[in-house]
């Protein structure tokens, strides 16, 4: 066993090594270490570089608020995480670990000039080193500062782990399972309501684990413990350990994040790597205690130098002295009682300075008896060694005025600037602050939520008081759901309580402007940029924060904000609450994007919806897009043939004889009622009144702001009864959107809405032979120019099924839409696949479809309209009923903007040179005008292996509808091409094609 | 996540099942033909974005499908009631006196 492992202290299993490699090399740690802990044992401090200067660095806390000992973790391929904390990593057996911001090695790093060249990196030195020469930007300046930038390496390979979220209900939810905690959850259990209790350890305890000389009803704290956590689980109380509450939301609902495998040497099959809990709690308890606060000096930042009360956990939870020669630097008693820990198990303290004039007897006697030199009154203002403090100078201090110095030499430094109530959660709560100036910190004052705060996180210290405030507030949240408790005493012996001053930076006799003196250590924030700061004209704490990055840290300020806090508002001269604090937000700690995700990755991100002809063109080659959640088929491209190529062939099959479209995607609405045809008339803008029943008519909405919303073709099935189609993106916004029209402003009108989307398969047949092939199929219509013609829909039996047949047509062709129940619509596309083979049916996607219109001009809402497109703009004043009344839109379209002259309207565009040109491309009239160009328009759909033997376009033009046969230009990057306007119909501009 | 109240169905329910549907109290004017360009601007554009009790249209979209009004404070983000659609205003003050 090392010298720095005491034999007979701390919680872990030395007769269980357990053996690890940081950086390579293989230690030997005890079971129950966490790798901050191993390495200590092993004597090694130095644990990683900061981020700005790359400064040697080691770990500072015990606990996850650790800023400087940030770690790569290991588990074989595809688990590796970044900037895991090596004060909350437990080791197992074949753990691999490595250091981060280092080249070539930990030991010697290059990056390490920075530290030199510190004058150059001080506060804002982004705003001000690379703000010229502005060309400089993007070759020099950028790649530099990605390079350096961030800490840690990003994981290369897909995470191979799953994570699992869970709700949760609860009627007290405790957050610290320390004294506090557990007597708040005793209070609780006691009265039988169901209590969870969560801490992010891997054993409840808290503070206890780190004080096993107090004892609590005559028992020592850790058999008092033992016994506890018996007994709370025995009352029924959850307890969840590894497990942070990470976030405090609305209405009492936290989020827990639950480590499940990363302390396991072995990982258990289909188990989570972690669970994210929603806990809805009816009362919660927070109990989160409090974090020490370093102190500011020069070198306070070297390898040994840590917080008094983590070298104390270390030593009484690990077994593990972190120096044998410690000097002890404080303005706080618990850093003295810190230093007889550290005496009794061996180590040689070679002093306690304290900033303070006088302190208590009882402390001067215990360090007189253990034969520790005291310095009051003495500030330390320098540390040095190279990896590892060696000397600690420290200077008398009298009158305000600093004497000089005096070297201690010291293998560590344990500092304590007092404590800081822990308030994260309560901050996420909207909770307001209160500041206290005997303990210089904010203390909890009101929160909105149904929540009180315990212990030594509202500024209680000590065992005692803690375990009599927990049970006290214990009994608050009883009382607030209803039941009455009986109140809980505990007596405590042992306990360590203490008082002392908060400081700023500690006096110094150095140059301030020479001081490296960190107040936010990962950062490397020191002192002085937070006083530059202030004087180059930041007044808000939120703006000292953002032009130092103090507190910006992965520990989010847990160590840096009070301290930060005490020197701006000194350097501003004002009280600390005129300052003000800076926001709290979630997560409590760094918690993995796979928490959050969840079950919601990969395929299972969102879901994929497919029509009941989906496998049949899967099976048939189809490629796909999606369309909203639609799969959709694309194109069918046969062997050896390109995506044009086969829309190509699909379109001229489609013109020469018939093609086949599966259109189930469709949005559908069934608008059913007395007063159906009233209901239609206020929605659409054209008039339904007159539309006869078997008749179908193209639907145009429209917003109240006169902006076409969707289209689609509706088909009268009765005197009361309307099938309505929408765009397939549009279904569930165009249902949404009448429904509330229909519950909100016409209550009085008499109708249903049923969305049938998923109700009905729909094939579109389309083609010469369209009829030829569906004729001998259909049982109740004769399909004849004169019995059925265009724009009809009748209730019919198609090939035995039910069905509801449109003759419609978005191709231009003789068109019909087969609507049948859904489970039947693979049974009709087979049906009507084999009846084709004869005409050659051909399947086509979406793409063909989309030229095939393209060709007809017929638009597509949301590609050929933007939101801002009126149906006059679009050329389809035709669809809007001017002698109605009122529709929905109506009043809109008679706006001043909507009425005035050069609005973009729709038109085609066919290039001169016959090139294709590009959908979104910006259109100009005068291409020789100086840069910027005024543009008047774009290109909305663009296509060039259509049936028309030559590329066209539509596009919105300033003005278009007065301008056909003008020429406009596209300026590309390469080149200007030249386009004539032209009417938005390519093809067969007389419908003779639409005749059987 | 907040906690909403449908008052149709006379459940309190998740948030994931409702949606929001902007700023309640706005009719459509009945005759929309003879309202000036400008009501028709504020009819359309112009609301309040108030800072507190806030009049709001929730839609209880993946349950009754109902539309219905709240006042929730946009400040703590608590509803102070819902009720239904076509019911008045409710009464700020005896609402936010009922909080105390």
């Amino acid at each position: 066993m090392s010298q720095y492992r005491v034999s007979g202290r701390g919680r872990v299993d030395t007769s269980r090594p357990v053996s690890f490699t940081f950086d390579g090399k293989t230690f030997t740690g005890a079971q129950g270490d966490t790798v901050a802990s191993a390495l200590l044992a092993n004597g090694v401090h130095l644990m990683g570089r900061s981020f700005k200067y790359h400064r040697p660095r080691g770990p500072v806390a015990a606990g996850s608020e650790e800023p400087n000992a940030l770690i790569g973790t290991r588990r074989g391929a595809g688990r590796f995480e970044p900037n895991t904390r090596a004060t909350v990593q437990e080791i197992w057996d074949g753990l691999q670990t490595n250091s981060q911001n280092k080249y070539p090695s930990l030991k010697f790093d290059v990056g390490a000039v920075n530290d030199a060249a510190y004058m150059l990196f001080s506060a804002g030195f982004y705003y001000k080193t690379f703000m010229w020469p502005r060309s400089f930007w993007d070759k020099v300046y950028e790649p530099f500062i990605r390079g350096a930038a961030g800490l840690g390496v990003s994981p290369t390979e897909e995470d191979p782990d799953h994570y699992a979220s869970r709700n949760m209900h609860c009627d007290v939810l405790i957050v610290g399972a320390g004294p506090s905690g557990l007597a708040a959850a005793r209070a609780a259990a006691v009265e039988g309501l169901k209590v969870v209790l969560v801490d992010e350890s891997p054993e409840a305890g808290g503070t206890l684990l780190s004080e096993p000389q107090v004892k609590i009803d005559g028992k020592p704290a850790w058999d008092w413990l033992a016994a506890e956590v018996e007994a709370l689980k025995a009352l029924g109380v959850k307890i969840m350990t590894r497990t942070t509450a990470i976030a405090y939301y609305h209405q009492n609902m936290v989020g827990l994040c639950e480590k499940l495998t990363d302390h396991l040497a072995t990982l258990p099959a289909d188990t989570p790597r972690e669970r994210l809990w929603r806990v809805r709690a009816g009362q919660v308890v927070l109990a989160q205690g409090a974090l020490e606060k370093p102190l500011v000096f020069h070198g306070n930042d070297r390898p040994g130098v840590m917080l008094a009360g983590s070298a104390q956990t270390y030593l009484n939870r690990y077994g593990v002295l972190v120096g044998t020669r410690p000097v002890v630097v404080t303005s706080h008693d618990s850093a003295w009682y810190a230093a007889f820990d550290l005496a009794d198990a061996g180590a040689k303290v070679q002093a306690i300075v304290d900033i303070r004039e006088g302190v208590h007897e009882a402390l001067l006697t215990e360090a007189r008896a253990r034969g520790i030199p005291v310095k009051l009154s003495h500030t330390a203002t320098a540390t040095s060694g190279r990896l590892r403090v060696s000397k600690i100078r420290v200077n008398p201090v009298r009158g305000g005025q600093v004497g000089s110095g005096t070297e201690i030499d010291c293998d560590a430094v344990l500092m304590s600037g007092g404590w800081t109530p822990s308030l994260h959660l309560f901050s996420h709560t909207k909770g307001s602050l209160a500041w206290n100036d005997d303990l210089t910190t904010f203390l909890p004052e009101k929160t909105p939520e149904d929540c009180v705060i315990a212990g030594a996180s509202r500024g209680l210290w000590g065992v005692e008081a803690a375990l009599r405030d927990g049970a006290e507030k214990g009994r608050e949240v009883v009382a607030a759901l209803g039941k009455s408790g009986a109140s809980v005493a505990y007596a405590v012996a042992d306990d360590r309580t203490g008082t002392g001053v908060s400081m700023k930076e500690l006096p110094t006799d150095r140059s301030p402007g020479k001081a490296k003196a960190f107040v936010d250590y990962q950062n490397d924030v020191t002192a002085k940029d937070l006083r530059l700061a202030v004087r180059e004209g930041m007044r808000s704490i939120e703006h000292v924060k953002r032009y130092t990055t103090n507190g910006m840290a992965t520990d989010q300020g847990k160590m840096s904000n009070i301290n930060g806090l005490n020197i701006a508002s000194d350097a501003l001269g004002k009280k600390q609450p005129q300052v003000g604090l800076t926001t709290f937000r979630p997560p409590y700690t760094p918690t993995t994007f796979g928490a959050f995700a969840g079950y919601h990755r990969g395929s299972h991100f969102e879901v994929t919806r497919k029509t009941r002809i989906d496998e049949w063109a899967a099976q048939h080659g189809a490629a796909f897009e999606p369309v909203g959640q639609w799969r959709r088929a694309w194109y069918f491209p046969k062997a050896g043939e390109s995506m044009d190529d086969a829309v190509r062939r699909e379109c001229a099959a489609t013109r020469e004889s018939l093609g086949i479209f599966d259109a189930s995607t469709l949005g559908k609405i069934e608008v059913v009622g007395p007063d159906a045809v009233e209901f239609m008339n206020r929605m659409y803008t054209n008039p339904w009144t007159k539309l006869g029943v078997g008749r179908c008519r193209y639907g145009l909405l429209c917003g109240d702001d006169g902006f076409i919303r969707d289209d689609g073709v509706i088909g009268r099935m009765g005197q009361d009864r309307f099938h309505v189609t929408t765009t397939t993106g549009g279904a569930a916004r165009v249902l949404n959107m009448m429904e509330d029209y229909l519950q909100t402003e016409w209550p009085d009108l008499n109708v249903w809405l049923t969305s049938t989307t998923e109700q009905w398969a729909t094939v579109a047949l389309n083609g010469p032979n369209a009829a030829k092939l569906l004729a001998p199929l259909v049982e109740g219509v004769e399909l004849t120019e004169e019995a059925f013609p265009h724009m009809s829909c009748v209730e019919c039996t198609v090939a035995g099924m039910p069905a509801r047949l449109f003759r419609v047509s978005f191709t231009g062709e003789i068109g019909f839409e087969v609507n049948v129940p859904a489970p039947m619509g693979r049974q009709l596309w087979e049906t009507l696949w084999d009846a084709g083979q004869q005409y050659g049916i051909t399947p086509y996607g979406t793409e063909t479809m989309h030229v095939l219109r393209a060709e007809k001009g017929y638009i597509i809402v949301g590609q050929d309209t933007d939101g801002t497109v009126t149906p006059f703009d679009a050329g389809m004043g035709w669809a809007v009923g001017k002698a109605k009344p009122d529709f929905v839109g109506k009043r809109g379209l008679a706006r001043p903007d909507l009425v005035a002259k050069g609005r973009k309207q729709l038109v085609g565009l066919l290039s001169e040179d016959g090139s294709k040109l590009e959908e979104g491309a910006q259109i100009v009239f005068d291409p020789k005008q100086p840069i910027p160009m005024k543009m008047v328009g774009h290109v909305t759909s663009s296509y060039d292996v259509g049936t028309t033997g030559r590329p066209i376009a539509l596009a919105l033009v300033e003005g278009g509808h007065d301008r056909l046969g003008e020429i406009v230009h596209i300026p590309m990057p390469d080149r200007t091409i030249a386009a004539k306007i032209t009417g938005t119909v390519f093809f067969d501009p007389e419908n003779a094609r639409l005749k059987i | 996540m907040l906690l909403i109240h449908c008052p149709y169905c006379n459940e309190t329910l998740p948030e994931v099942e409702f949606a929001y549907a902007g700023e309640a109290h706005i009719a459509r004017p009945v005759n929309p033909s003879e309202v000036s360009d400008a009501d028709w601007e504020a009819f359309l554009f112009l609301r309040d974005n108030v800072k507190g009790p806030h009049y709001e249209r929730w839609r209880h979209l993946h349950g009754c499908g109902r539309f219905f009004n709240a006042v929730r404070d946009t400040v703590s983000d608590k509803f102070l009631t819902t009720y239904e659609a076509g019911a008045p205003r409710p009464d700020l003050a005896s609402l936010t006196e009922r909080l105390k």
